[in-house]
């Protein structure tokens, strides 16, 4: 099976992962918005060389994938498979910032790789938090709740389409890759044929592009989608959104992992 | 024949590229007809489909739809009249759940929530796939996905139901249930195939086309009689007419 074939299959997977009953996919969709973006903000929001309060932000993905009944192991591949973003981005800061910022063991470390590392740590906690966002309520959800939340229509719809026609761009690679595949006998692409290969696909996948819009159009499409998910929001959403709420504010002005640090040192003094 | 549901007259259209994939085609269809479309590989089958419904523009000659013609002002009546079932039901299929596929015509023709609901029950009844309304379309098999397409274009109340190769690529168990489903419903039918036995099962009148013209139209016995005008247009006898050796 090629690797491209296994990627689109984790990809199902998240969508078969929304429409399962579980305690976070009751909530109302709004509501995951609301508290994963809360979340984004508070992480994005700490000094560049904060490490170790962001540790106890984890709690929040971890949490929320406990709720949404899903394996660490789906998510810490797909977020794996989304780093070298963050690695192109801190890469060159040990570089740039050579000022020794404290010492581990007598080794002084520099500015930079405490920055690179927050990055990272930074990156690891939001893409986490937006897959199981993704994963506990479905990209049709998540764009119902975005529109009740006052994000135009035009923004909503975009979206639901570019999840509809990846995954149509991607069916299409796989099948090119594995038809590569069976006849390679085991060789790499060589490079000279990546291009061409592109070409086509860029090609077919206009084309079937094409005839899912004359689809759409032949049954009334205007520009616009007027499918709507009913949404309620319950005491449980408040409830949610609240604890939430008192988490991301603690985390921001205590520093939680001194404090338990000092705890533990105090205890074993 | 009374007022033509569907009348074409000397449409004519070419692609980009230059390929001439229609050329003056002209005929009527009128109301309860069900009639088959055949030709080979390329003969301009689905380029025709396509222009009954605007999705294509002819370069010459019109098409009227209860004597509507098929022009910008008039696409969305046209669109609601004609209901067209595509030849791959993966291009059809997009919303996330099977009975939100089957609102999508509905709610774009701006009904009442309620009369899409029922609407969308009665089309999953029609096609007997009521139970997979909460599926997702893409998880679904390949005779499954078929009769979903077929609801969400029957959820329209078409007066004309066009279907673009319907038994392609299905078992013989849900190729026989399409048969059965499509001999139950009462519309004014146009079908494209290479599926010959269908034919035969299904209509009582069959265009052949050839190179982008209509080479024929007759009963299908004429038609499945002419050998000389089945060999011409890549075809050959249903095979339950022909006899073994």
């Amino acid at each position: 099976m090629s690797r491209l074939h296994a990627a689109l299959q984790d990809f199902d997977a998240l969508d078969a992962l929304a429409a399962r009953p579980t305690a976070l996919s009751r909530l109302d969709p709004r509501v995951k918005i609301l508290a994963t973006l809360g979340f984004i903000l508070t992480v994005v929001s700490f000094d560049r060389y904060t490490v170790a309060a962001l540790l106890p932000l984890a709690l929040f993905p971890l949490l929320m994938a406990a709720l949404g009944d899903m394996t660490l192991r789906s998510i810490g591949r797909t977020v794996l498979l989304a780093s070298p973003f963050a690695v192109m981005v801190g890469m060159f800061n040990p570089w740039l910032d050579q000022r020794p910022l404290l010492s581990l063991l007598g080794y002084p470390i520099t500015g930079g790789w405490v920055s690179f590392t927050s990055i990272l740590i930074r990156f690891g906690l939001t893409v986490a938090a937006g897959l199981v966002l993704v994963a506990s309520t479905g990209l049709p959800q998540i764009c119902a709740g975005l529109e009740r939340l006052g994000v135009p229509q035009v923004f909503t719809t975009q979206l639901l389409l570019l999840h509809r026609y990846a995954l149509v761009l991607a069916h299409e690679a796989s099948r090119m890759s594995l038809a590569h595949e069976l006849r390679a006998n085991g060789k790499a692409m060589p490079l000279a044929v990546y291009g061409p290969l592109l070409g086509h696909l860029l090609l077919r996948a206009l084309q079937r592009a094409q005839r899912i819009h004359q689809a759409m159009l032949s049954r009334g499409f205007d520009g616009q989608l007027r499918h709507r998910p009913s949404l309620r929001w319950q005491r449980a959403d408040t409830l949610f959104l609240a604890l939430c709420g008192m988490g991301f504010a603690l985390a921001r002005q205590v520093d939680l992992a001194h404090l338990m640090g000092q705890l533990v040192l105090g205890w074993l003094r | 024949m009374s007022q033509p549901v569907v009348a074409l007259r000397g449409l004519s259209y070419a692609y980009p590229d230059g390929q001439q994939a229609l050329r003056g085609v002209s005929f009527a269809i009128g109301a309860g007809e069900s009639v088959g479309l055949i030709g080979s590989n390329g003969a301009g089958k689905s380029t025709l489909l396509l222009h009954l419904n605007g999705v294509l523009k002819p370069a010459a000659g019109e098409v009227l739809i209860h004597d509507l013609p098929v022009m910008a002002a008039n696409l969305a009546e046209v669109r609601q009249r004609v209901g067209l079932v595509f030849q791959d039901p993966d291009d059809q299929l997009f919303m996330p759940t099977v009975q939100d596929d089957v609102a999508f015509g509905p709610l774009n023709m701006g009904l009442p929530l309620d009369d899409v609901q029922a609407r969308v029950a009665q089309a999953l009844a029609t096609v007997g796939v009521s139970h997979l309304a909460a599926r997702a379309p893409y998880r679904l098999s390949g005779g499954e996905k078929r009769l979903v397409a077929i609801a969400g274009v029957l959820a329209m109340s078409p007066s004309i139901l066009v279907l673009d190769e319907p038994s392609a690529g299905l078992d013989p168990a849900a190729r026989r249930r399409l048969i059965q489903l499509l001999s139950g419903i009462k519309h004014t039918r146009l079908i494209a195939t290479h599926d010959l036995d269908l034919v035969l099962d299904l209509c009582t009148r069959v265009l052949v086309m050839r190179e982008g013209a209509i080479a024929a139209d007759a009963s299908p016995e004429v038609i499945f009689a002419d050998a000389e005008l089945l060999a011409r247009c890549h075809l050959e006898m249903p095979l339950s007419l022909q006899r073994r050796t």
